[in-house]
């Protein structure tokens, strides 16, 4: 039996559905995130898990127990919020230790828990400050070290990264998952953020308009997108309109330049309309190797991302994106240069239109 | 730094409109104050001395103080949640509740008073029937002094109202309230650990004018006849000349004298909350 199981919930505001039939088991020690653009549901069944919603209809099932009407404060879980929430009038360690003191633990053990914590989130030297005089990443390690301290059965993180600049975010994620490995603790984190989500999670949740579109792993939801949605969200996508021409052997033809792919064609018939989509780092000049599908491309321009760059083709009438790592050699083709352009057949997808 | 460029960065209409207002508020007190010395050339606070020894003053002055103090315990217990709840779960309810607050601004106290005693200054019986309940509460000195704290209560209402409003909106009070809750704290414990110590400022300045309101008052504390320190103040000021002036300087001493005391003695978690 899972540890956190959300059965059949519904949320609705109104006559908004908001959230709709949504099931998730979550394996004690697991870290899951719910991933999907602003309004896709996700942060109001984190906080249905929290108990700041109640569902309109479904259960919630904590470590076996039905959690479904209990009130937040009788829900053993943390949460750490996107603002931080830290409370203003107490220092560090009187945050830290709220939770520990609102359950009237022994003096002794608030104090061994609060330093252990402090500990935990390396802030030995500024327990106590208040937070007003920490930085935004400093406030964010509390308020875990403050969730952490009540050892809740589950960890809720709303978007608790979206307010940090980019390097803190980068450095703040990588604790956050040490930290929750180290301790073994189930969490739930929530993000728009994709590369975040992919870089953090036992198992990534895709939503769109309340509805899951896909449960995985990183890896299967970026190379194994099931729908549209989750290949265009997740990850730079091209994508183009195609004719199915020959189901059986995979070809399809995007305005007369063919390509062979893996799967996806064989419930098809001749003739279907379908979308490909490759992504742009599995397409490569034929120069440097040769695979499945080579196509005639023009070069269009080329845009320098850092470790990436970013080469805009033309196959045919359509305009593609080839990204190749960066590297001091590199030898570009010229603006405007005919180049022959490869992919592996399992690296075109076929969609539906 | 040469001397111009020194003077052109000086805020010169800031501390205009300073010093102006400062002079608006200080002349009066100031002019109060020289006008209590001049009773006696040779005896320069005369006026204190003679004031101070009625022991009429300092029975009505500490009753008045009682009174403020237990409004304001009473307001904070009353408008506090009020806010809070509507803040966090009414929102829609904030236009109404502000303009039931601002009531007391066009219904004048004489009107408040007379209500009060037409409705209290009659027993209290049980519903349809002749047994009675209670006494009327204008028959006896605490039903009394629940009256004109009631009354009070209303008066410093728009005050009181509008102040803690004011600190909640700087504080994130449902992300507090939620991060409380998840902790396992129940709404005592959120109010009295979380939102009170936070709207501390807001509070403080909400007391003052609930304070400076209820010392001074005539309306309420004539009609139900009690002796608080507006009256005394009020026929000390009909047959006298030099001592009401003087009263009135040192009650606005204590006052602040008061208000200063709150801040030192809740002052240590203040400064972090404000400064958040």
């Amino acid at each position: 039996m899972s540890y956190l199981s959300i059965s059949n919930v519904t949320k609705q505001f109104g006559d908004t559905v908001v959230v709709d039939n949504f099931n998730l088991d979550i394996e004690k020690g697991e870290f899951v995130s719910f991933l999907g653009p602003s309004g896709c549901g996700k942060t109001t069944t984190l906080r249905m898990v929290a108990g700041f919603e109640i569902p309109t209809a479904g259960k919630i099932l904590l470590g076996g127990a039905d959690i479904t009407d209990k009130s937040p404060n009788q829900r053993n879980v943390g949460m750490i919020f996107q603002s931080y929430a830290l409370f203003p009038n107490m220092t560090v360690a009187q945050n830290i230790g709220f939770g520990l003191a609102v359950r009237k633990e022994p003096d002794a053990v608030v104090k061994q828990r609060v330093s252990e914590m402090i500990g935990l989130i390396n802030l030995e030297k500024h327990a106590n400050k208040y937070p007003y005089q920490l930085s935004g990443g400093q406030q964010q390690r509390v308020s875990l070290a403050r969730a952490l301290a009540n050892r809740p059965q589950v960890l809720l993180l709303d978007e608790p990264l979206s307010a940090l600049d980019a390097k803190i975010r980068v450095s703040l994620r990588s604790e956050i998952r040490a930290i929750q490995k180290s301790l073994g603790i189930t969490a739930v984190f929530v993000t728009h953020d994709q590369e975040e989500a992919l870089s953090i999670s036992d198992r990534i949740v895709v939503m769109n308009t309340g509805v899951i579109e896909q449960v995985g792993t990183p890896f299967e939801i970026y190379n194994f997108p099931k729908t549209r949605f989750v290949a265009n969200f997740v990850g730079s996508l091209n994508t183009a309109d195609a004719e199915v021409v020959e189901p059986a052997k995979g070809i399809v033809s995007v305005n007369g330049v063919q390509f062979i792919a893996a799967e996806g064609t064989t419930d098809r018939k001749k003739g279907d309309r379908v979308k490909i989509a490759i992504r742009p780092e599995r397409l490569g000049f034929a120069s440097e190797q040769k695979k499945a599908n080579l196509v005639d491309a023009t070069i269009e321009n080329i845009t320098f991302l850092g470790s990436v760059v970013r080469i805009q083709i033309k196959i045919g009438d359509t305009k593609f994106n080839m990204d190749t790592f960066n590297n001091p050699f590199l030898e570009l083709p010229k603006i405007g240069s005919k180049e022959q352009v490869t992919c592996s057949k399992e690296a075109v997808l076929v969609l539906d239109e | 730094m040469s001397f111009m460029s020194r003077l052109r960065r000086f805020p010169f209409w800031s501390w205009l409109w300073f010093v102006l207002g400062a002079l608006y508020f200080l002349l009066p007190l100031l002019a109060t104050f020289e006008f209590s010395l001049s009773w006696d050339p040779e005896i320069p606070f005369k006026a204190y001395q003679r004031a101070f020894e009625d022991k009429d003053f300092w029975e009505t002055f500490m009753y008045s103080n009682v009174l403020a103090l237990t409004t304001i315990f009473v307001s904070i217990i009353l408008i506090v949640p009020t806010a809070y709840w509507i803040r966090l779960r009414l929102p829609q309810a904030r236009r109404f509740v502000e303009f039931i607050t601002l009531m007391p601004f066009v219904v004048p106290a004489i009107i408040l008073v007379f209500g009060l005693i037409r409705i209290y200054s009659a027993p209290v019986n049980v519903p349809f029937t002749e047994i009675q309940l209670m006494q009327p509460l204008t028959n006896f000195k605490v039903g009394t002094n629940i009256l004109i704290v009631a009354g009070y209560m209303v008066l410093a209402m728009p005050y009181m109202y509008r102040s803690v409003d004011t600190g909640m909106r700087t504080v994130d009070i449902a992300t507090l309230t939620e991060a409380a809750q998840s902790l396992g704290a129940n709404w005592f414990t959120i109010i009295t650990r979380i939102i009170l110590p936070n709207i501390r400022s807001a509070l403080l300045s909400g007391a003052l004018l609930t304070f400076a309101i209820v010392v001074g008052e005539v309306t309420l504390a004539s009609f139900l006849g009690v002796d608080a320190f507006g009256p005394y103040l009020f026929l000390l000021g009909q047959h006298r000349a030099y001592e009401p002036a003087a009263l009135s300087f040192v009650s606005f001493l204590l006052t602040w004298f008061a208000m200063g005391m709150i801040q030192l003695v809740t002052g240590g978690q203040g400064q972090a909350a404000g400064a958040h």
